[in-house]
C-alpha cells in the first residue's frame, strides 16, 4: 500500500531572509578583585611566575548576590539599553555557560523571566567557544525571521569549579558575564561562522569526574582540569587557520580589521596566535585577560565591551572574534562592532 | 637527513628565536627547564617549530620526556621522516 501526501507541501510560507548585526554589548565584572598574591601560596608560585605564564595581573571572583543569573542580568541590561530593545521584544535568550550549577532546567529561562521576556530560552554548552556559537545561532535565527531580537549571554562562575590547589588552572579561571543583542539589519553585520570540534581531545579540558562518580564513589567536589601544553598547541597552531578562514569567508583581509578579539585564554596564546596570523601591528588586540582572567564563555563579550567603552575600537568597524576551548570546540566570525 | 650536529644547531636557532637565549648556551647536556629556564608553553612552541624544521612529529605525550636538549636531539634524529 502506498501512502500519499495531501499535497500541501508547496503551500508552506517562510519569512524573507534579511541580515543581522550586534546592536548592543554589555558586561559585568564581579566586585571582588583577586590579585595573584592571593593565589600564589597554595600553588607554590609567585606573582611574576603567573604574569609570565598567563599575562594575568588580577581577576574577579563572584560572591553573594553574583550568581550566574545575577551576573547575566547585570550584563544584559546595558546591552539592551545600547540596542534600544525592550526586554519583551527579545524573542530568544541564548545563554552560554559551563558553570550553571543545575543539571536541569537551563539557566536561560530564569534569566528571561528576570529580564521580562517569555521568549524561547536555552543554554549552550560549548565552553570558551560558547559565546561565538551563540552569535552564530542568533545571527541565523534573526536572518531567517525566526526571531526579531536575540539576547546572547556568555557567563561563568568558574571559581565554583576551580581547584585553588591545581597549578595548571588556579590562576587562570575567573568569573564574569558579557551580553550581546543580535537584531535584524539591512546590511551584513555578522559574517558566516567557521566552527567545528575535535572530540578526539575531549579530555584535554574537562571536569575531573562525572557527577555519577562523585555521587556513587563519594568523591570530592570536581573541578575543571586542563592539559596545558596540548591546549596551547591546538589553540595556536590549530586555531590560527580557523581565524584566517573566518576572514576569508567574510571577504576581508586582516589589515581591514578594526579589532582582533580572541578568547581570553592566556596572553601567551593571544600573542602567539596574532603572530601566526601576521596580524598587522596597528590593529587593537583584546588583552582584557590581564585584569579579568579567563572567564570562558564571557571573555569575548567582556573584552569587546571594555574596548568599546574605552573608545579603543570604533562603532561600525570590523572585529574578528574567535572562541575555542573544551570539547574541543571552536567558532569564529567577523562582526560589525556595535 | 640532518645529523646530530645539524639538529643541535637548528634547535639552538629555534630556542634563540623563542627565548632570546644565546645559541651557544643550547648544549646537549642542558635541561630545558632547570638550565635554560624554558617554561612549558615556550617548550611547546619550540617543539612545533622543530617539527616543521625537521619534518618530524613529536606527540604531546612525548614532550614531557624531553628533559634535556640531548633528549630532543636524539628523538628528532630517530624519528626524522
Amino acid at each position: 500500500m502506498t501512502v500519499t501526501s495531501k499535497g500541501f507541501a508547496d503551500r508552506l510560507t517562510a519569512r524573507p531572509v534579511t541580515h543581522s548585526r550586534i546592536t548592543g554589548i554589555g558586561g559585568y565584572r564581579p566586585r571582588r578583585v583577586v590579585p595573584n598574591s592571593e593565589l600564589v601560596e597554595r600553588i607554590d608560585s609567585s606573582d611574576e611566575w603567573i604574569r609570565e605564564r598567563s599575562g594575568i595581573l588580577e581577576r574577579r571572583f563572584a560572591g553573594e548576590g553574583e550568581s550566574v543569573i545575577d551576573m547575566s542580568a547585570f550584563a544584559s541590561t546595558p546591552a539592551l539599553e545600547m540596542a534600544g530593545v525592550a526586554p519583551e521584544d527579545i524573542d530568544v535568550v541564548l545563554l552560554a555557560t559551563v558553570s550553571w550549577p543545575y543539571q536541569t532546567p537551563a539557566a536561560a529561562p530564569m534569566l528571561a523571566e528576570r529580564l521580562g521576556t517569555k521568549g524561547a530560552a536555552f543554554d549552550i554548552s560549548a565552553a570558551c567557544a560558547g559565546y561565538c556559537h551563540g552569535i552564530a545561532v542568533a545571527s541565523d535565527l534573526v536572518r531567517t525571521g525566526t526571531a526579531r531580537h536575540v539576547l546572547v549571554v556568555g557567563v561563568e562562575r568558574l571559581s565554583d569549579f576551580t581547584s585553588l590547589d591545581d597549578r595548571g588552572t588556579a590562576f587562570i579561571f575567573a568569573d564574569g558575564a558579557g551580553a550581546a543583542v543580535v537584531s535584524q539589519s539591512d546590511t551584513v553585520g555578522i559574517a558566516p561562522t567557521v566552527w567545528g570540534s575535535d572530540g578526539a581531545n575531549w579530555e584535554a579540558i574537562s571536569q575531573t569526574e562525572s557527577w555519577i562518580d562523585v555521587h556513587q564513589k563519594g568523591l570530592d567536589w570536581p573541578h575543571i582540569g586542563m592539559a596545558g601544553q596540548t591546549v596551547f598547541r591546538w589553540a595556536v597552531w590549530g586555531m590560527a587557520p580557523v581565524a584566517q578562514q573566518a576572514l576569508d569567508v567574510a571577504g576581508i583581509t586582516a589589515d581591514q580589521l578594526d579589532a582582533f578579539i580572541p578568547h581570553q585564554a592566556n596572553v601567551r596564546i593571544i600573542d602567539a596566535m596574532a603572530k601566526k596570523l601576521n596580524m598587522p601591528a596597528d590593529i587593537p588586540i583584546a588583552r582584557d585577560i590581564a585584569y579579568t582572567g579567563n572567564t570562558s564563555a564571557a571573555s569575548i563579550p567582556l573584552a569587546m565591551e571594555r574596548m568599546v567603552r574605552q573608545g579603543e575600537i570604533p562603532s561600525g568597524g570590523l572585529a574578528l572574534q574567535i572562541g575555542f576551548g573544551a570539547g574541543l570546540s571552536f567558532a569564529a566570525q567577523v562582526v560589525v562592532i556595535p | 637527513m640532518a645529523d646530530q650536529q645539524e639538529i643541535l644547531s637548528g634547535l639552538a636557532e629555534i630556542v634563540n628565536e623563542e627565548t632570546g637565549l644565546d645559541p651557544a648556551e643550547v648544549q646537549m647536556d642542558k635541561s630545558f627547564t632547570d638550565d635554560l629556564d624554558i617554561d612549558s608553553l615556550s617548550m611547546m612552541t619550540i617543539v612545533v617549530n622543530a617539527e616543521e624544521k625537521f619534518g618530524v612529529r613529536i606527540p604531546d605525550d612525548e614532550v614531557k620526556n624531553l628533559t634535556t636538549v640531548g633528549d630532543a636531539v636524539t628523538f628528532i634524529q630517530n624519528n626524522q621522516g
